[in-house]
Parts: structure tokens; sequence; C-alpha cells
């Protein structure tokens, strides 16, 4: 089955060549995608997140504000049980925000230049691994 | 001819492909004198000033802003003693979205991607102790730019300088912000409105005042190709002129004050022969199209920026070169003004040194190579008018598509320059995936152990800053006159009066920029855009 990913722009923040390329770039590769369209709360990507029944989420973040959105939608996706899916950021990140951002959960931090492949196949890897861990969860 | 000496295929950054070699033969429809003509002369795309930089050099305007308002103050009066020209401020995203730092929206991006400004009071900080009337003061302003500009003129007020003689320029341009940067708030034709007023209004009461920014810039760093930029600007423009019209405006009394916003990207000869062309549609639109007479109506007159999606967050030091080179195609182009961006600013913002270093890259062009000696010194070369008439022919092709839908804002209202844009743009990405486009450090001569960077890091307590100083302003205030004159603006937005004047009364009154935009919300609602990939 077709990963699924939710691809939000959160924040304020218009800039969206980010988020539609790589948006095309996962449907290209053969994910389900998303994409929630600009000036999204948290509460909002949320809610699509689990509407869609999402594996990803896909966060497009250069305005700076990723320390107040971030923890934010990890807080909501505890609360709503969907602590499952899988939280990846792109953007402008600088370095020190980095182990915060991993401490809240958050692997997939993906800086300027990054080639698209590297985020599919991450994507690819991580999803791979979570439907192998329920497969062994699922045993007697 | 000589057979080709490769089976390869060149082309421009833009996929534009070109020869091997230029000749006489690729310029043999070209007139001297109905498509060139000397600098000063029409249709000018040989340069607006029979001078060149002679006579003056481009203003360096470094575009700047992030915190509070002191903090830019401070950043300002440090580039103007470091021999800066010209003001131009970055707003953060609460300011360009018109929210005060309160409202739920702006939590986290107060004072983040510029600075904030919420208030009359915040504009009178930003500029304590400079002489609005001696400098000239750009801002990248909006949906908004109506407020942000009232607040300014009461600033001068202060100041005692006299609008009459008070020079700059807001952006003010919506169009393409719904076709590429995306921070608009009312609907399109309301906007429009709104952009109409100013023009009628600095036509009467500021008059040197340039109302409008026509932005190719965002256009460009959103994915569009160099002929997709100067298409949809253009076609902005003409847009922009038509609606001033239909509002009853005389052409020669505002289309002289409209300013245009080039990006110039690191394709050298495709970008100043883009800077050509501009010129040359422009003169001719206004002059065949519109029946303008007045030559400063003819005259397109461009700010240009180096282009910020080039930056690489990798080798940052490389950018320096990036951007010198893409400096050098804009003064070769003929820019009447120029920001030079940051080695580090696909980082960060940037810090006071980069920021420093970027303004003396304009410097050493302007003082140390020679190259504004001479007007127009590339033209004529076969290549550059080869490609100017290219561009040309390439954008008057989008003009009539457009005109076709029956004008740009029926164009962006069914996405067309939105899609062709998106479309470059992933074209662009893959080109990069294959390699078969080469960024150094990027895609090709990477190193692994990069040293980190200091950059600036702007943390919370901006936005802190600015929460505790709304506060103490709503309680000092007189905040029964903000109410009457909020009234007073959504009544004049319900019917067909200029806003600039409600507005200011707003403005002197210390109505925030959050409230003055809830008024016209509560009668225009607000744009939402179709998402699309």
């Amino acid at each position: 089955m077709a990963i699924r990913v939710v691809i939000a722009k959160p924040g304020l923040d218009g800039h969206d060549r980010g988020a539609k390329v790589i948006a095309r770039a996962l449907r290209d590769a053969g994910m389900e995608v998303i994409y929630t369209g600009l000036r999204q709360t948290p509460e909002q990507i949320v809610s699509a997140a689990l509407q869609e029944d999402a594996d990803v989420i896909g966060l497009s973040i250069l305005s700076g504000a990723h320390m107040h959105i971030c923890p934010r939608v990890m807080e909501l996706l505890r609360e709503q049980r969907l602590d499952d899916v899988q939280v990846v950021v792109g953007g402008i990140i600088p370095d020190v925000d980095i182990p915060k951002l991993n401490a809240i959960g958050i692997t997939g931090i993906f800086l300027p230049g990054t080639p698209m492949h590297e985020i599919v196949d991450f994507i690819t890897r991580q999803a791979r691994r979570r439907a192998g861990l329920e497969g062994a969860g699922a045993k007697p | 001819m000589p057979p080709p000496t490769t089976d390869r295929v060149f082309e421009t950054v833009s996929g534009r492909v070109v020869d091997e070699l230029y000749t006489k033969e690729s310029i043999s429809t070209l007139s001297y004198e109905r498509d060139l003509a000397d600098p000063g002369q029409f249709p000018y795309t040989r340069g607006i000033h029979p001078t060149g930089y002679r006579g003056k050099l481009w203003t360096m305007r470094q575009f700047a802003g992030f915190g509070t308002p002191e903090d830019t103050n401070e950043r300002y009066k440090g580039l103007l003693k470091a021999g800066g020209t010209g003001l131009s401020v970055a707003f953060d995203l609460p300011t360009l979205m018109g929210r005060d730092p309160d409202h739920e929206l702006s939590r986290g991006e107060v004072g983040k991607c510029g600075v904030n400004v919420t208030s009359l009071a915040d504009m009178e900080t930003l500029f304590d102790g400079i002489d609005v009337g001696a400098i000239t003061t750009s801002m990248t302003i909006n949906s908004p730019a109506s407020m942000l500009f009232a607040m300014y003129l009461v600033v001068a007020e202060k100041h005692g300088a006299d609008w009459g003689s008070l020079s700059g320029t807001i952006q003010n341009d919506i169009l393409k912000e719904f076709i590429a940067q995306k921070e608009f708030i009312y609907p399109p034709r309301e906007s429009m409105r709104l952009i109409t007023d100013v023009f009628g209004f600095c036509a009467d009461k500021v008059p040197k005042w340039n109302t409008i920014s026509v932005s190719g810039y965002h256009i460009r760093e959103a994915g569009a190709t160099a002929a997709q930029e100067l298409a949809f600007t253009l076609r902005d423009g003409i847009e922009y002129v038509q609606y001033g019209v239909d509002a009853g405006l005389d052409v020669d009394t505002f289309v002289p004050r409209i300013s245009f916003f080039f990006n110039s990207h690191s394709d050298f000869f495709e970008e100043l022969a883009k800077f050509r062309a501009a010129r040359r549609i422009w003169a001719r639109v206004m002059r065949e199209r519109f029946g303008a007479k007045n030559p400063r109506s003819w005259q397109l007159r461009f700010h240009t920026q180096t282009a910020g999606v080039t930056l690489t967050a990798q080798q940052p030091y490389n950018n320096v070169v990036r951007t010198a080179l893409q400096a050098m195609a804009a003064v070769l182009g003929g820019t009447q003004s120029l920001h030079t961006n940051a080695l580090d600013e696909a980082l960060a913002l940037p810090t006071a040194e980069a920021a420093t270093l970027a303004l003396r890259t304009q410097q050493i062009i302007a003082h140390e190579t020679g190259v504004t000696d001479v007007v127009d010194p590339l033209g004529g070369s076969y290549f550059v008018e080869r490609l100017t008439s290219e561009l040309e022919a390439e954008t008057l092709g989008y003009f009539a598509r457009i005109d076709t839908m029956g004008g740009m804002v029926e164009a962006i209202e069914r996405g067309y320059p939105q899609r062709e844009i998106a479309e470059s743009a992933y074209r662009f990405q893959q080109a990069l995936e294959r390699r078969e486009r080469i960024i150094v450090g990027v895609n090709d001569f990477v190193t692994d152990d990069e040293p980190p960077m200091g950059i600036l890091y702007i943390d919370e307590s901006a936005g802190e800053t600015q929460l505790a100083k709304l506060a103490v302003l709503r309680q000092r205030r007189d905040n029964g006159q903000v109410a009457r004159t909020l009234d007073a603006l959504r009544q004049g937005a319900r019917g067909t009066a200029n806003t600039m004047p409600l507005i200011l009364d707003a403005v002197r009154a210390y109505a925030t920029i959050g409230e003055m935009c809830d008024a016209l919300r509560d009668v225009w609602g607000e744009y939402v855009e179709d998402a699309v990939i």
C-alpha cells in the first residue's frame, strides 16, 4: 500500500516552492500526497493527518517559527494517539535547534540543498521499519 | 556555417537553448533607431539616462530588518554609516499579514523574518535619529501597504519633513503575492482598490513617492524562468495601469511613479538582456497601448536584488562570488538600485558582518571595476541583442495569452501564472537531481566536513517585548478615538471613498496594524487560495 503523506505549510509564511516541489517528488515516487495549502495551524495539520490516515506529516518551515510549531504538532499527535505518524521537517533550521527537534521525536530534518531522493529514501525506510515493527507486534 | 563542435545542447538556467556563436545574422532584423536607440532615447533599451552611471551611481539599498524596531534602528544607523545610500525595510510575517503580535497565528513569528511594526509608535522608534527627509526609504509591504505607508508619512510629518519632497518606495504589489509570494489578505479586486487609492492619493499629496514596485523578484524565486519573470511582472504592471485608468486617473499623472523590481539570477548574459528587454517592452506598451505622452511614463526604472534562491547552505562563502556576479549583471543591465544578498542568507537573516560584506561587494563593483564608466557597454553584442529580442518576443507571447483570459486578475483567478511557475520550479529541481545542472558545493564539488558558521539567531525575546509594548499601548491611547477611526475606515471601504485619508486618521490614533486590517477584513473578507500541486 502506498505511503500516505500530508505536506503542510504551517505559520504565516507563504513561500511554498519547496512544499510543492517535494509534494510532487513524493507523488512521483509512488506516495499518496495530500497538500494542505498555506497558513495551517498545528491543530489543522494534525486534524488533516487524522482524516487522511497519514503515515507521514511533512512540515515546510522557512520563517524561523519551527521551535513554536514543531513541539505543538508533536503534542497534538500524542493527544490524538497518533504517535506512530512520522513527522519530517524541511526548511531553514539553525544547527542549534536540530538536537532539540530530535529530542521531541523529529529525526527527519532536511536543510536547503537536500536532494529529493534522500527525502524519499528516508521516508520509505522509516515507513518500512514501522511496518516491520507492526508486523512483529501482531504475532502472538 | 561550420558544423557544431558537439551534440550536447547548451541551455541557459531558464532552459533557453543557446547557439555556439552569434553573428550579425543573429540580429539581422534589428534596427538601431527603432529597437535600441542611444541611452536616454525611446525605447530606452540602452538605458533611461544619457550619461548612465557617470551622472549618478545606483542606490545601494540593503534590505534589512529583524527583531524589535529598536534592534533594526541600530542596524540602519550602521548601514548608513557604512556608506549605504538608502534604507529598505524588511517586515516580519505578522506585519506583512496584518496581524498583531498577540494574534494566535503570530506566535513564534514576531521579529523572525523582519522587523515587527505594530503601530505608529513602532515606526517612530524604527526611524528614531534618522533624517527621513534626507534619505529615501523603501518598504517591502503589500497587503497592508497603505497602513505602513501612512505610518511613515506621519513619522515624516513629526520629523518636520514635507510630504511634497518625501521620496521612497512602497512595494504595494499585490498581484505577485497571488502569483508567487502568497502574502495576501483580501481578494484580488478589493486589493486592487487599495492600490489605486494609493496612486490617487500620492499623485495629489506625495508626488515624489514611488507608489508601487511591480515585482518580478518573488516570481523568479518561486521558480519562474527569466522570460516568465519578465512577462508576468510587466503584465502585472499593465494591469495596475489599466485599473488606474479605469478608476479615472490620467496615465501621465501616476505611471511615472510606478517602479519595478527584478531578480538577478546566475545566468549572466540572459539576466542583463532581461533588464534591457524590460525597458524596451515597457516603453512601447506605455506609448502604444496606453497612449502615454510623458517620457517619464515610458521609462522603466527598477530595483534589483541578487537571487536568494541561488544561495547555498553548503560552503556559504561561495555565495559571495555568486552574488558579485549577479550584481555585475544587474549593473550592466542598468539598474537604478541594488540589494546584494549576504553570504549566510540560506542559513538565517544575515549577521552585521555578512551584511557589510554584501554592501562592500557593490562598492567594489562601483569604484574598482570601471564598468560604470561607459553606458550600456554590452549594447551591440550579437549575443546580448539576440537574447534581448528573444526575451521580448517570449514576453509578448505571454501578454497575448493573458489578454485572451481577460487580464492578469482573471489569469490569477484561473491559476495560470501559478501553474506555469510551479512547472518551471519542478523542472529545475529534476535537472538538479539528474545532475544536468551543477550547483557547486551542492551536487558537485562537495565538501564533507564543513566548519560551522556563526549565524544571527533570533530568539523569542523580540516577540515578548512587542507583546508587552502592545499591552501598554492599548492602555495609554484614546481607545474611543481608535474605535471611531476604525468605524470610519469600515464605512469608507463599503463605499468608494479613497481609503488613504481614513487610514491616516486611524494611524494617528495609534490603531494597530491588526485592528486596521481587521476593519477591512470585516468588509471585504479574506482570500483563500486553492491548494494545488
